[in-house]
C-alpha cells in the first residue's frame, strides 16, 4: 500500500481503521515535497514543523474519539491567497512578501475542525490575475504531466501539488476560471461552487463579485466530500448564504437516466483544439450510454463573457487592491520622500506587470465619464448572461462542454500575449458571471501527453447535479493516472 | 448706493450615530481608549476581511429620513469611495452615492419673518476615517484606527438657505430631531455633529446661483456664523474687484477669523465611486419601515403642545424644557414619579440651568436620576429640609447623582422640628445677644433679623425659618 496513491476520503477511513498514522501521511507527503518540489514549485510555503506538529494534535483527537469526519487526518495543501493564522500569506506578490495573518479565511476553519493538516500554501498568479502561474513573484510552477510545460492558473499550485502527490488535496479559488482551468491542465478534479456557498472572509479578494473557493481533488468522491466541510453559512460574508442541501456526497450516485445534457454548440466552434474537441465529445458520449438525454443547443452571448468579466474583474481588483499601500502591512519601498512618493514607490515595486495592467484597466473602467459606458455596461451584459444560463437551465440539468481550448501550453507562450491568454478563459468565465457552479473532470490525454478537461455547468445550488454526473462518467472512465504516482 | 447681494447656503452635515458598534463589524464605538484598540481585521483594512452592515445603523438613518419627511431608498446600496490615504485603511470608503437611504426631505425652520422650509437632498450612511496623529519630535505620523468604522450619515441639505440665522436654526432643528430619535448626541465639539458649508453669494433678484465654495472644520454653532460672514464678505469684495470665485474647498480658522484654499475643483479627485460587492444591496422591507414608523418618538412639537395641555408651568418653562431631550425624558418621568410638575420644572429651570451654564455643559450632561430629584422635592415638600439645605443637596446631586434621602441622614441636615430644643437655642441667642434684643424692643424691627440669622447659624441651618421668627417673638 503507498499512501501517496490514496485519495483523500479513503486515507481518512484508513486512519479511522488504524492501517495509517496522520503523521505517517503526513510524513509521506513531506518526503515527496522534498523529492519533487524542486521540479514543480508548487508551494511558496511549506510548514513542514507545523504540519507535524497538527499531525500529532490530529491523531490524538482522532484517538480521543473527538474527530470522526470523513477527512480527519488528511493532509491539505491552501493556495496562498486564504488566510492563515501565524503562517505567511502572499498571494504570490512581493508586496505581500512578509505578510502573517492574525486570523484565519473561513474555509481553513471549517477544514481545521474537520481535523486537517496543513501542510503549506500554494504557489499561484499574483493575486490570482492569470491562468498559468507564471506571474508569480516566487517563481513559476511547473505541470507535473511535462515540467515544460504551465499548470495552468491562477491555482496551478494547487493543481500541481494534487497531480504531483505532495498533498492529498488542495483548496484553490475561481474568478474566471482559476481552479477549473488548473485541474484540467493537471488531469485532477476542481469545482467551483456556487457563489455564496463557501465564505470568503480570510480570502484575499481578487473580484469580489465573482470569487469563490472550491476544491482541486483526486476524484468526484473526495470532491464531494471536501465540499460538505467547506460550505457553510458565515455572517461575517454578507455574500455567504444559507444552503440546506450541502449534503454533496448523497449525489455520489452510479445513475443519469433521463438526465439532460445540453452541448452548447458554441462552446465547440472555432479556436477549440481538436483533440480536446474529440475528447468531450467522447465524454458525451459516455453520459449518453448511460442514459443521459445529451442534445446540442446555442447558449448565445459566449463571445461577450470576456470583455465583460475583464471589465468587472479589473474594476474591482483595481480597488480591492487599493489597501496594498506599504502603510500597514506588506512590503514598503526603501526610500522615498513624502506620502505619495511612498504609496507610488512601494506599489510600483511591489505589484507585477499583469497586476498593474488590470488594476489600471480597472481605474479607467471606473473612471469618472467612463463609468457608463464600460463598468455599468458590463453589469447590464452580466445580467443577460445570467438570464441566457436561466433559459437554458429550463431544458437542461447540466450542460457539457470543455474548460479550456487547449491542453497546457508551454511555459513562456502565453504572458508575451496576454490577449490570448485571456481568450483561454472563454469557457469557464461565464459560470462565474452568472454565479454558476462549475466542475473540471479529466476526460483523456493529448498527443502531446497533456490531460484534458470536461466542464459540466450546473445552474446555481445544484452541485448535486454535476457531482451525479461526473461520478458516473468517472466510473465508467476507470481510474485516471496522477503523475507523481508509483 | 453699491449693490445688494444675497447669500445662499447649502449644508453637509455629518452625524456620528450613537450605535454601540461599529458601521461594519463588531468593535466599540465608545469615545477615546488607548489608540487601536476598538480595531479588528475589518476596520483596519487587512487583507481578506469583508464588511457586514451593523442593522442598527440602517434603523437610525430610516428613522432620521422619516422625521425629516424624506423618501426610503427601499432597494438601496453602499458604494466605495476610492482615494489615498493613511487614515483610510482600504483607501476606500465606504459611502453611499448612487441609491442613497433617504431623498427629497424638508424641515420646517423658524425665521425672522415666520416659518420656511430647508429641502433636504439627500442622506447617506458611511463609515468614519481613523485619525492620524504627527509626532513632532521623531516628525513620523501615527494612525489610530479606533474611529474608523465609526458609523455616521450624512444630511445633505438644497441650498435654501440665505443667512447665517437660517443657517444656525436648520442645525438646531436637526440636532433637535436626531437627539429626540436617540440617534445620535450631536455635540459640535466632541465631532458627534458636523457640518461644512456651501456658499455662494449673487444679486439680489439674480436667477441663476454664483460660484460657491465648501467651508470646512467648522466646530461650533458660532464658528459656522463667524465663517458664513468672512466668506461672504470675501466673495462679495473678489466680485466687486472684478475678479471671480474659484469652487473649492476652503478650511476656516476660527482663531484667525479667515479661511484658507485648500483644494480647487481642477484638482479634484475622482473617486471612481462603484457599488461596493462585498455588500449585498439593502432591501428595506415595508415591515422594517412600518416597524421605525411606530417606534418614531413624540417631537418638540407635538410634546409642546401636550406639556400646554397637561401641566401648569409657564410656556417659557415648556420651551426650555423640551429644547433637550434629555432635560424632558428628565421632567416626565420626576413628574411621573409624583412631584408636583411647577416644583420639577422650577428645578430645572432655575438650579440646573445655573450648574450648567457654570460648569459649560449642555442639557445632554445631566446626570441626576428622575427618582432622586422625585426624592429631594418630596424632602422640601415635606419640610424635612429647608429650601437653603434643599439647594446644597441638588448641588451635590448634580454632581453625583447621590440619593438625597440617603445624604441627609448621613449628613444629618434634617430641619429641626423639636420646639424644645429649637426653643433651648433661641433662648441662649436672646442671652447672648442684649444689644439687638434692646434694639429690637425699642422698636427697630429690622433687629429681629440678625437674631434669625444667629439661630439658623447655631442650629447650622437645619432649623425652619418660620417657627425660629415666632418663638423669637415669643420669647421676646
Amino acid at each position: 500500500m503507498n499512501i501517496l496513491n490514496m485519495t483523500a476520503a479513503s486515507l481518512a477511513v484508513a486512519i479511522k481503521n488504524k492501517e495509517v498514522t496522520v503523521m505517517d501521511a503526513t510524513k509521506a507527503v513531506l518526503e515527496q515535497i522534498e523529492k519533487t518540489e524542486s521540479t514543480y514549485n508548487c508551494y511558496v510555503t511549506v510548514d513542514k514543523e507545523g504540519a507535524l506538529k497538527q499531525a500529532e494534535e490530529v491523531q490524538a483527537k482522532i484517538d480521543a474519539g473527538e474527530l470522526t469526519g470523513p477527512l480527519a487526518g488528511v493532509p491539505v495543501a491552501i493556495k496562498d491567497n486564504m488566510c492563515t493564522q501565524g503562517l505567511l500569506t502572499t498571494c504570490s506578490s512581493k508586496i505581500l512578501g512578509n505578510f502573517v495573518p492574525t486570523y484565519s479565511s473561513e474555509a481553513v476553519l471549517n477544514l481545521q475542525k474537520a481535523g486537517a493538516v496543513i501542510i503549506g500554501k500554494t504557489n499561484m498568479d499574483e493575486f490570482a490575475m492569470g491562468s498559468t502561474t507564471e506571474t508569480s513573484a516566487f517563481g513559476e510552477t511547473r505541470n507535473p504531466w511535462n515540467p515544460d510545460h504551465v499548470p495552468g492558473g491562477s491555482s496551478g499550485g494547487s493543481a500541481a501539488a494534487v497531480a504531483a502527490q505532495e498533498c492529498f488535496y488542495a483548496l484553490g479559488s475561481d474568478t474566471g476560471g482559476s481552479i477549473r482551468q488548473p485541474a484540467s491542465f493537471c488531469g485532477v478534479v476542481g469545482l467551483k461552487p456556487t457563489y455564496g456557498t463557501v465564505s470568503r472572509y480570510g480570502l484575499i479578494a481578487y473580484g469580489s463579485s465573482l470569487d469563490q473557493i472550491g476544491p482541486l481533488c483526486k476524484d468526484v468522491t473526495d470532491c464531494a466530500t471536501i465540499m460538505e466541510v467547506i460550505a457553510s453559512h458565515d455572517p461575517k460574508d454578507s455574500t455567504s448564504i444559507k444552503r440546506e442541501d450541502t449534503d454533496f456526497t448523497s449525489a455520489l450516485v452510479d445513475d443519469v437516466k433521463g438526465m439532460k445534457i445540453g452541448l452548447p454548440r458554441d462552446y465547440f466552434g472555432e479556436g477549440l483544439d481538436p483533440e480536446v474537441k474529440d475528447a468531450v465529445l467522447k465524454a458525451a458520449e459516455v453520459l449518453k450510454e448511460k442514459g443521459a438525454i445529451v442534445e446540442e443547443f446555442d447558449l448565445s452571448l459566449v463571445e461577450y463573457a470576456i470583455p465583460t468579466y475583464y471589465t468587472i474583474a479589473a474594476a474591482e481588483a483595481s480597488s480591492n487592491l487599493e489597501r496594498f499601500d506599504g502603510i500597514k502591512y506588506g512590503y514598503r519601498t526603501e526610500d522615498y520622500k513624502g506620502l505619495h512618493n511612498m504609496y507610488k514607490k512601494s506599489r510600483s515595486e511591489g505589484f507585477g506587470a499583469e497586476v498593474k495592467r488590470r488594476i489600471m484597466l480597472g481605474s479607467f473602467v471606473l473612471s469618472s465619464g467612463y463609468y457608463d459606458a464600460y463598468y455599468l455596461k458590463a453589469l447590464r451584459v452580466k445580467a443577460l448572461i445570467k438570464k441566457a444560463f436561466d433559459e437554458a437551465f429550463k431544458k437542461y440539468d447540466v450542460i457539457l462542454g470543455p474548460v479550456a481550448p487547449t491542453t497546457a501550453p508551454k511555459l513562456g507562450e502565453s504572458l508575451s500575449d496576454p490577449l490570448k491568454m485571456y481568450l483561454g478563459d472563454i469557457y469557464t468565465i461565464s459560470a462565474n458571471l452568472a454565479g454558476l457552479p462549475g466542475l473540471s473532470i479529466p476526460c483523456g490525454i493529448d498527443s502531446a501527453g497533456l490531460p484534458i478537461g470536461l466542464q459540466l455547468i450546473g445552474d446555481c445550488f445544484k452541485e448535486k447535479n454535476l457531482i451525479r454526473a461526473a461520478y458516473a462518467y468517472e466510473q465508467a472512465r476507470g481510474a485516471f493516472e496522477r503523475k507523481g504516482e508509483k | 448706493m453699491g449693490k445688494q447681494y444675497e447669500t445662499v447656503i447649502g449644508l453637509e452635515v455629518h452625524v456620528e450615530l450613537a450605535t454601540k458598534t461599529k458601521i461594519f463589524c463588531g468593535c466599540s464605538t465608545e469615545f477615546g481608549g488607548a489608540p487601536n484598540t476598538h480595531t479588528c481585521p475589518v476596520c483596519t483594512g487587512m487583507p481578506g476581511s469583508l464588511p457586514v452592515l451593523n442593522k442598527q445603523v440602517l434603523a437610525y438613518a430610516v428613522a432620521v429620513g422619516l422625521a425629516t419627511g424624506c423618501n426610503i431608498t427601499q432597494y438601496c446600496k453602499f458604494d466605495r469611495k476610492n482615494y489615498f490615504y493613511p487614515d483610510n485603511p482600504q483607501n476606500y470608503q465606504i459611502s453611499q452615492l448612487y441609491l442613497p437611504i433617504c431623498r427629497d426631505g424638508k424641515v420646517e425652520i423658524e425665521t425672522e419673518d415666520g416659518k420656511k422650509l430647508i429641502g433636504i437632498h439627500e442622506i447617506h450612511m458611511e463609515e468614519d476615517a481613523g485619525k492620524l496623529v504627527h509626532d513632532e519630535w521623531t516628525d513620523c505620523s501615527l494612525v489610530d484606527y479606533n474611529r474608523s468604522g465609526v458609523p455616521l450619515i450624512e444630511i445633505v441639505s438644497e441650498p435654501d438657505m440665505r443667512s447665517a440665522e437660517e443657517v444656525i436654526a436648520y442645525l438646531e432643528k436637526l440636532r433637535m430631531l436626531v437627539q429626540y430619535l436617540g440617534a445620535s448626541d450631536c455635540k459640535m465639539q466632541e465631532g458627534s455633529m458636523r457640518a461644512d458649508v456651501n456658499l455662494s453669494v449673487r444679486e439680489v433678484g439674480a436667477t441663476e446661483y454664483g460660484t460657491r465654495t465648501e467651508m470646512k472644520n467648522l466646530n461650533s454653532f458660532s464658528a459656522i456664523t463667524r465663517a458664513i460672514a468672512g466668506e461672504r464678505a470675501r466673495q462679495i469684495d473678489l466680485i466687486e474687484a472684478g475678479e471671480k470665485v474659484v469652487q473649492e474647498t476652503r478650511r476656516w480658522d476660527d482663531n484667525v477669523g479667515k479661511s484658507y484654499a485648500m483644494r480647487s475643483k481642477e484638482d479634484a479627485q475622482d473617486y471612481r465611486y462603484f457599488p461596493d460587492p462585498d455588500l449585498v444591496p439593502i432591501v428595506v422591507t415595508d415591515e422594517f419601515l412600518a416597524d421605525i414608523k411606530a417606534r418614531q418618538p413624540e417631537f418638540r412639537e407635538e410634546k409642546i403642545a401636550r406639556y400646554k395641555e397637561e401641566f401648569d408651568i409657564p410656556d417659557y418653562d415648556i420651551d426650555i424644557i423640551t429644547g433637550s431631550k434629555h432635560m424632558a425624558d428628565i421632567f416626565e418621568e420626576t413628574v411621573a414619579l409624583g412631584a408636583q410638575p411647577k416644583k420639577v420644572s422650577n428645578w430645572l429651570m432655575v438650579e440646573t440651568l445655573r450648574l450648567l451654564k457654570e460648569n459649560n455643559m449642555d442639557p445632554e450632561d445631566i446626570r441626576f436620576s428622575p427618582e432622586n430629584l422625585a426624592k429631594l422635592i418630596k424632602l422640601t415638600d415635606e419640610k424635612a429640609i429647608n429650601s437653603t439645605v434643599a439647594k446644597e443637596v441638588f448641588e451635590e446631586m448634580f454632581k453625583n447623582d447621590i440619593d438625597p434621602e440617603k445624604y441627609v441622614e448621613d449628613k444629618g441636615l434634617k430641619t429641626v422640628s423639636d420646639e424644645g430644643a429649637l426653643r433651648k437655642t433661641v433662648e441662649e441667642v436672646i442671652a447672648n445677644n442684649p444689644q439687638s434684643v434692646e434694639d429690637y424692643r425699642n422698636g427697630k424691627e429690622k433687629a429681629i433679623g440678625f437674631l434669625v440669622g444667629q439661630t439658623m447659624k447655631a442650629m447650622k441651618g437645619k432649623a425652619d425659618p418660620g417657627m425660629v421668627n415666632r418663638l423669637l417673638k415669643e420669647l421676646l
